[in-house]
């Protein structure tokens, strides 16, 4: 057993702090209301520390206190992405010696999302915060088809450039429209037989590796992942999957 | 104003030379050509609206007619003055006998021209008359309550529900906002049609819809009257329906719209031959309305990089102002984009942000720029957002820019929550209040980094605008000179909507609304 439970300064304190804002008025019942929905939160003796104003009958609460609850840290268990992450001339390298011909990588930000922000980062020539774009990459032939582009269209693009991996950037989570989005792209590619014969792989600031193989994906990529992330782990998997 | 940056004001007027040249060169373009989205709003112009049994609005059935008869060259004005005198029907009849049917445009021979114009512009004058009326009611209201001096605090609303948007844009309004933008849905601009009446269910916004603008600028005029201050509304005239939205938008009393087409060409893959005819008409409109345009330049900064190209944005400023220009709306309603995109991580970053803002407001004084907050290094760690939040703040005040968009620390996590938006404005205010004269303060020292940086970035945005110039300004397009996207002419959505004008085609609008209008 490892139990643990937050840190404020004192090992096992416990403490955290949590905002939200209630439709109710700033008053005395108000800061209550606000104290006892902490208690059910699972927060001892909470301290409302700032109220404010929001609007007639809405209030914003600031809390502070100590979580009831531990968690049992050796029964954890998470789905990590298990490919070694090598650097852009490693990839192209390995590609060179595993592969031998150029891997033709095709991304897009899908459906109705309009953000191109993350597929830029990972595909642009330029890349983001110092690490270069899949564009930049020897062996790699990138094709960045941009915003907006509807799953069957990405598709019928996929199969006339050969692609091996497929990129799918999503960053408008509302409502959840990136799941609805996310497994039609699995369903159509299922029923054009293609699902087998191409690495799978979605992106995004809401995204995880655990929601990307749930829905039928190799791998998810979320916040503060690069380009040689994403090219790592995908020739690693064609020469796994022997898609070569 | 006494320049702090030292510029180049010989520069400024050479850079302003070849804008206006590449503006021109454009103009003689747009001249020649009318496409479905300007043939639409001048049916909504005239009266035409509503939507059939399936949901088409009936200005798309008309211009959609006006296609399948190889009509639309022809202009939707002159035919339908050629019906009313033929027929004795409204714009409005006319539409629902072409949607029912009853009636083809292309069996009714051509009538006399003269007595056409005359019944269209009857109609058009009174339509424009409606338009002057909203003007004379926004400056009524300014004068009533008197305006804002010093950045305004814009914020957005995105519930995706036009009645959750007024909830959370009347408490924003009480606690200091002065502009509320009613975010589109997800997907909007690129839809060849306006849809109708009220949004509730929309992923990431609403529709740009008469009924959606109606609704909010009734709820802002509510709170202002209660606050005592005018609340401006802001969406966007921009997409495949620009015009028709502008119309909209000046019907309904907005009071700025998002319009650019480099940034529909570039970021939504918009035809440019399609966007420039559509933005042409769309600032017209603006124009005469009032209404206060936002260009979009600062997205260039969101995919290129904020510190070597910086110069793109001034590149496009320039453009913009002479395209804006051409189409007869002023200075004091060119909101010109920038925005705040420097990595955290670059030394003296918030020196470049300062000599690049500042720039910009010594290069266009008249102008109410607009000013975009960081979202590209925006990283979900709320706490330090709310620090770049407050620097983007402080460049703001101590430069004068105008139209402030407050950045969200929940940026990069959601769309903003009531208490996000509580937060970003009690920071603006704080900062706008602490801060207020330290511009005034303030002098940039001889050939420093803050004045070698703006004229630094005067200087290339120069030499890139002679350019454009030589090559024109589609083949810069072409090229991806600007946020290192390439676009073809002959390419990108909207294209087959673009039709040469017929020798006789007119558009009434344009001479009333530049012409005998009394634009400022």
């Amino acid at each position: 057993m490892n139990l643990i439970t937050p840190y404020g300064d004192t090992m096992n304190d416990g403490k955290v702090q949590i905002s939200f804002a209630l439709p109710v008025n700033n008053d005395d019942k108000g800061t209550e209301a606000a104290s006892q929905l902490a208690k059910k939160m699972g927060i001892k003796d909470p301290t409302v520390a700032h109220k404010k104003t929001l609007d007639n009958s809405f209030t914003f609460y600031v809390v502070y206190g100590s979580v009831d609850h531990s968690i049992n840290y050796d029964d954890i268990q998470v789905q990590v992405i298990e490919s070694d992450v090598m650097s852009m001339t490693q990839v192209s390298d390995y590609i060179r010696e595993n592969i031998k011909r150029k891997v033709v990588m095709v991304g897009a930000s899908t459906g109705t999302d309009a953000h191109t922000v993350g597929i830029d980062a990972i595909m642009n020539m330029k890349g983001f915060a110092g690490h270069y774009g899949l564009e930049r990459y020897e062996m790699i032939e990138a094709h960045n088809l941009g915003s907006q582009v509807l799953n069957e269209d990405f598709i019928k693009k996929a199969k006339e450039l050969k692609a091996d991996v497929l990129l799918v950037s999503q960053t408008v989570t509302q409502k959840d429209v990136h799941i609805a989005n996310l497994s039609e792209l699995v369903e159509l590619l299922e029923a054009e037989n293609m699902r087998d014969k191409v690495i799978l792989i979605c992106g995004g600031a809401r995204i995880t590796h655990e929601i990307a193989k749930e829905l039928g994906y190799d791998a998810g990529f979320g916040p503060g992942k690069y380009s040689e992330d994403v090219a790592s782990f995908a020739v690693q998997e064609m020469v796994y999957r022997e898609l070569k | 104003m006494q320049s702090k940056l030292n510029l180049n004001q010989k520069m400024i007027e050479q850079a302003r030379k070849y804008a206006k040249n590449i503006a021109q060169d454009t103009q003689d373009f747009i001249d020649l050509h009318t496409t479905v989205a300007v043939e639409r709003t001048i049916c909504r112009l005239l009266g035409i609206d509503g939507v059939n049994e399936i949901d088409i609005p009936l200005p798309n059935i008309f211009v959609e007619h006006l296609m399948e008869n190889q009509l639309l060259s022809t202009g939707a004005a002159l035919l339908i003055g050629n019906a009313m005198l033929a027929y004795s029907l409204a714009p409005q009849e006319i539409a629902e006998q072409i949607s029912t049917g009853k009636l083809n445009l292309s069996h009714i021979p051509i009538g006399d021209i003269a007595q056409i114009t005359k019944i269209i512009n009857e109609v058009a004058i009174k339509s424009v008359e409606k338009i002057r009326i909203n003007r004379q009611e926004r400056a009524n209201l300014l004068e009533k309550y008197g305006d804002k001096t010093g950045p305004f605090i814009y914020v957005i609303v995105a519930t995706g529900n036009i009645y959750e948007d007024v909830t959370q844009a009347v408490a924003a309004v009480r606690q200091g906002a002065d502009i509320i933008a009613v975010i589109r849905t997800t997907g909007q601009s690129l839809l060849d049609f306006v849809p109708f009446g009220a949004t509730t269910e929309g992923f990431g916004g609403t529709y740009a819809t008469q009924e959606n603008f109606r609704i909010m600028r009734q709820a802002l005029d509510e709170v202002g009257a209660d606050v005592g201050r005018y609340i401006r509304l802001c969406n966007y005239a921009s997409g495949l329906c620009m015009p028709e939205i502008a119309a909209l938008g000046a019907l309904e009393r907005l009071d700025v719209m998002l319009n650019d087409a480099l940034y529909g060409i570039l970021f939504r893959d918009i035809n440019m031959k399609r966007t420039i005819v559509d933005q042409y008409f769309s600032r017209v409109i603006n124009g005469f309305a009032g209404i206060i345009i936002n260009t979009g330049e600062d997205n260039y900064l969101t995919t290129a990089d904020a510190v070597e190209e910086a110069h793109t944005v001034l590149t496009s400023q320039f453009l913009n102002e002479q395209f804006a220009l051409m189409a007869n709306l002023p200075k004091s309603q060119m909101g010109l984009g920038h925005a705040f995109e420097i990595s955290p991580d670059v030394k003296n970053g918030f020196l470049f942000e300062l000599a690049q803002a500042q720039m910009a407001r010594e290069i266009f004084p008249e102008s109410p720029l607009k000013y975009m907050p960081p979202t590209k290094f925006m990283t979900g760690d709320i706490f330090m957002g709310s620090v770049q939040n407050a620097l983007f703040n402080a460049v703001s005040v101590m430069t004068s820019q105008k139209i402030h968009l407050l950045g969200m620390l929940t940026e990069a996590i959601h769309t903003p929550f009531m208490s996000d938006r509580a937060l970003a404005i009690e920071n603006a205010k704080y900062i706008f209040t602490t801060m207020e004269n330290l511009g005034d303060e303030i002098n940039f020292k001889e050939n420093g980094i803050i004045q070698s940086r703006a004229n630094e970035i005067l200087n290339k945005a120069c030499t890139l605008l002679s350019e454009i110039e030589e090559n024109k300004l589609f083949a810069t397009l072409e090229q991806g000179i600007f946020a290192c996207i390439k676009r073809s002419r002959e390419m990108g959505k909207g294209l087959q909507g673009v039709v040469l004008k017929s020798e006789g085609y007119f558009n009434p609008f344009i001479d009333l609304m530049t012409k005998g209008g009394d634009t400022q």
